[in-house]
């Protein structure tokens, strides 16, 4: 009995373990729904999986499942950048145990029933319960946007390298309130769309209406929120990488200021799409130019910072070119978070700027299912670099170190932006080739894409069976972590 | 040594993703029996439309193709609209003549004038169709396939040359779906024999791979060809590739927008854009091997 308090201690009371039982619960989602569509489907292997587990999968509501699916994953994932920022930024530890509670109990519960409900059949039950889930997870947000109050006097800053205004209010500190309430504000710009679709099973994908002449303002409104959810949890994470490289000097005075505005001026643009749609992607694009120029500032300190803290280990002064890349490929996991930041402008961003520049000449030209494929790949790559800096990070938490660790670093940047490359090319097929020549095309990408994701896919699946296994050892490395937070505890 | 290794690897799976171009040599011929001059009444009454299942009335009786208009049936059409002078050849195109779009210049809409417009390209290498100067023709095989690589004007012409005009959206879902509400024309459930969408395993879909080639009309009847069992899959009404095969042009005219939109989903879809109530649309002048169309009239 005692191992097993022990244990679910380490899981659900410690920053690791939280995050652990995220990743894991996140891992066993994408496994065993991912065999419902795509080349999973195409095998066969969908045919097995609705048996296996009695999914209930009416094809009238397929809009409806998805919704829920994303949802639940995107608490999951949520709830794991908060178990990090609880930990990274000071706050008090009831504070940061009562948030995490309420954030595990809240998107465990909304993944568990909001599955239940969508997959194996219609029972309210489990819908109002896939609600409350989500009540708590928004309760939890609250107390979190109270818990990082910048303008608390213990938490002013003095140090002249970390970004601060004159009376010392923590810049960093206000970046991560910030897009805290700038998240719970979009949350409810979804939530009251949600329950008004949600009523009578009226749901509907964003990517299906985008050129309904015109569309209904909570259509608008569900359009906005689903952008900005997951602009601001990429802005969450990039202060996160921020914290992990200790971001701090000149760069840093400049990067935070912009991270803040650049939050509020991007939330306000995708709000205002809805009542005032014509300025709103106006808005977007300055926000959007602001957080992004804070990400490079960041991309900058923390390549130098590699650079310099690898040739200073091996005492070189005056480092060749050579050198200096070797220096900065040296550690794959912090270089790969910034890169996939840097990569996201080639695979997400860019392709999302040429896509609004040459909307009518060339997107729409193309009939709606392709601009569809489009719109789909662009915010699945954006989710997938998001998982993948994630996944670098809670590597580097967990104390990789030498082989495994530069193993385990490159097939995820490489494996991963092999993937999201082919899918790239694959969304933007139309460029190059038409519909009766695209078959070599399709297939080399779909191959590639595939490939890549699956090799990844088994990058994940080796980490957490490595630790499903060490929580059957006594002294396993769970322990150890187990009694690290508890000295932070004390 | 290694890294040898790993570049034959991918060497070999690149080139095993690169499937061959279209070999109308291999296609196989199938007579599947259907009519494509054969029309179905839909009788007039309201049903449920839309993945909401909205209650819409159609207050009239109307008769719809049983199949899509074939290769055949469009050559045929062609050689009698160009001796009549209704379509023109431009440069390697077949065109004729639109009385343009109300245009209210809405973002994102564009004016759709007066003027000849595209109705098939001679030269697209999915061209079905020939034209030796004098005949349009049908590749060999491709007889009693759905006319595709056609544009919105080009299936608007033929259907009124024959006497008709395109479906609108609510007539082409309820002679699909029927007045039960059902997902598919022939129930809620698609399995691979019903109809041909992408990698169905159909045994036109080794022609071109997963993306697949199109089905000989009325393909999906319960018939066993090339030792590929098919199941029966009409619609209520009798109507056969409601779903997959080709997106069907319909025809109405929206306000302050200037696509059109089709229906039934085609080769190249998942299951779950042959799902009687998904939309596609596209320019009227977009043509592709994965879109064709067919016709109702009105019942005197």
């Amino acid at each position: 009995m005692h191992a097993i308090s022990r244990r679910f201690n380490y899981l659900f009371r410690s920053t690791k373990g939280l995050i652990l039982v995220a990743i894991a619960l996140i891992s066993l989602v994408t496994a065993i729904w991912g065999m419902l569509s795509g080349p999973m489907a195409e095998l066969g292997l969908r045919d097995v999986v609705v048996r296996l587990f009695g999914f209930q999968l009416v094809d009238a509501e397929r809009e409806g499942r998805i919704f829920m699916l994303y949802h639940t994953i995107a608490m999951a994932v949520i709830a794991i950048e908060v178990y990090i920022i609880t930990a990274i930024v000071p706050m008090k530890k009831q504070e940061q145990s009562t948030i995490n509670a309420l954030i595990t109990v809240g998107y465990i519960t909304s993944m568990i029933f909001g599955l239940g409900f969508a997959y194996f059949g219609h029972n309210w039950v489990l819908h109002g319960l896939f609600l409350f889930g989500q009540s708590l997870v928004f309760f939890s947000g609250i107390l979190f946007a109270l818990a990082l109050w910048p303008w608390k006097k213990e938490y002013s800053v003095q140090d002249p390298e970390y970004a601060h205004a004159p009376g010392g209010l923590d810049l960093e500190r206000t970046a991560f309130f910030a897009m805290a309430v700038a998240t719970l504000i979009s949350a409810l710009f979804g939530a009251v769309p949600g329950s008004y679709f949600g009523n009578g099973f009226e749901s509907f994908l964003a990517e299906d209406v985008v050129r309904e002449p015109h569309k209904a303002s909570l259509a608008l409104a569900v359009i906005g929120h689903l952008h900005i959810m997951l602009a601001l949890i990429a802005v969450a994470l990039a202060l996160i990488v921020g914290r992990w490289l200790d971001f701090k000097g000149k760069l840093h005075k400049f990067a935070m200021p912009l991270m803040v505005a650049g939050s509020m001026v991007l939330s306000m643009g995708a709000w205002f799409v809805v009542p005032f749609q014509a300025i709103a992607h106006a808005i977007i694009y300055g926000g959007s130019t602001l957080v992004m120029l804070g990400a490079l500032l960041l991309v900058i300190f923390g390549w130098t910072k590699l650079i310099r803290e690898r040739l200073s280990e091996q005492g070189i002064r005056k480092a060749s070119l050579s050198q200096g890349l070797a220096a900065l490929l040296h550690d794959p996991l912090k270089f790969g978070s910034l890169w996939q930041m840097v990569y996201m402008n080639f695979t997400v961003s860019g392709v999302g700027i040429f896509m609004a520049i040459k909307l009518d000449k060339i997107i729409r030209v193309w009939p709606a299912r392709e601009e569809r494929i489009a719109l789909t790949g662009h915010w699945h790559i954006l989710s997938g670099i998001i998982a993948t800096i994630i996944l670098l990070y809670y590597a580097d938490l967990v104390g990789l170190k030498g082989k495994v660790r530069q193993g385990f670093g490159w097939v995820v940047i490489l494996a991963s932006d092999v993937a999201f490359g082919a899918v790239t090319v694959f969304e933007l097929k139309r460029l190059w080739v038409s519909e009766a020549a695209q078959q070599p095309l399709v297939n080399t990408t779909m191959l590639l894409g595939d490939a890549g994701l699956a090799t990844v896919l088994v990058a994940l699946a080796a980490l957490m069976v490595w630790r499903l296994i060490d929580l059957f050892k006594k002294k396993g490395r769970w322990a150890s972590e187990l009694a690290e937070a508890k000295e932070v505890q004390q | 040594m290694k890294r040898a290794w790993l570049v034959l690897i991918l060497v070999a799976m690149l080139t095993a993703a690169c499937a061959a171009y279209p070999s109308a040599a291999t296609l196989p011929v199938v007579d599947t029996g259907a009519n494509p001059d054969a029309w179905a009444k839909i009788p007039a009454g309201k049903f449920w439309m839309g993945i909401h299942r909205e209650e819409t009335d159609i207050p009239f009786d109307f008769e719809m193709m049983v199949t899509d208009v074939t290769n055949a049936q469009y050559a045929q059409y062609l050689n009698a609209a160009w001796a009549a002078g209704k379509v023109k050849i431009v440069n390697d195109t077949v065109v004729g003549h639109y009385a343009g779009d109300k245009f209210m210049g809405v973002k994102h809409e564009k004016e759709i004038k007066a003027g000849d417009w595209l109705h098939i390209p001679l030269k697209d290498p999915s061209q079905r169709l020939t034209f030796d100067g004098k005949l349009f023709a049908v590749q060999a095989r491709y007889e009693n396939h759905p006319m595709t690589v056609v544009s919105w004007f080009g299936a608007k012409a033929y259907c009124e040359f024959i006497g008709g005009r395109l479906p609108t959206e609510a007539e082409w879902e309820k002679a699909a779906r029927g007045t039960d509400g059902r997902s598919y024309p022939w129930g809620n459930k698609i399995v691979r024999n019903n109809a041909n969408y992408y990698s169905s395993q159909d045994p036109f879909e080794k022609n071109l791979g997963a993306q697949g080639n199109t089905t000989p009309v009325g393909f999906y009847n319960g018939k066993t060809f090339e030792s590929y069992q098919t199941l029966d899959s009409p619609s209520p009404y009798g109507l056969y590739d409601m779903a997959g095969n080709v997106w069907q042009w319909t025809g109405d005219i929206y306000p302050d927008v200037h696509y059109r939109y089709m229906r039934g989903g085609s080769k190249g879809n998942y299951e779950y854009d042959l799902r009687v109530w998904t939309r596609n649309s596209a320019e009227p002048d977009y043509v592709s091997p994965s879109v064709g169309f067919r016709c109702v009239r009105n019942v005197k």
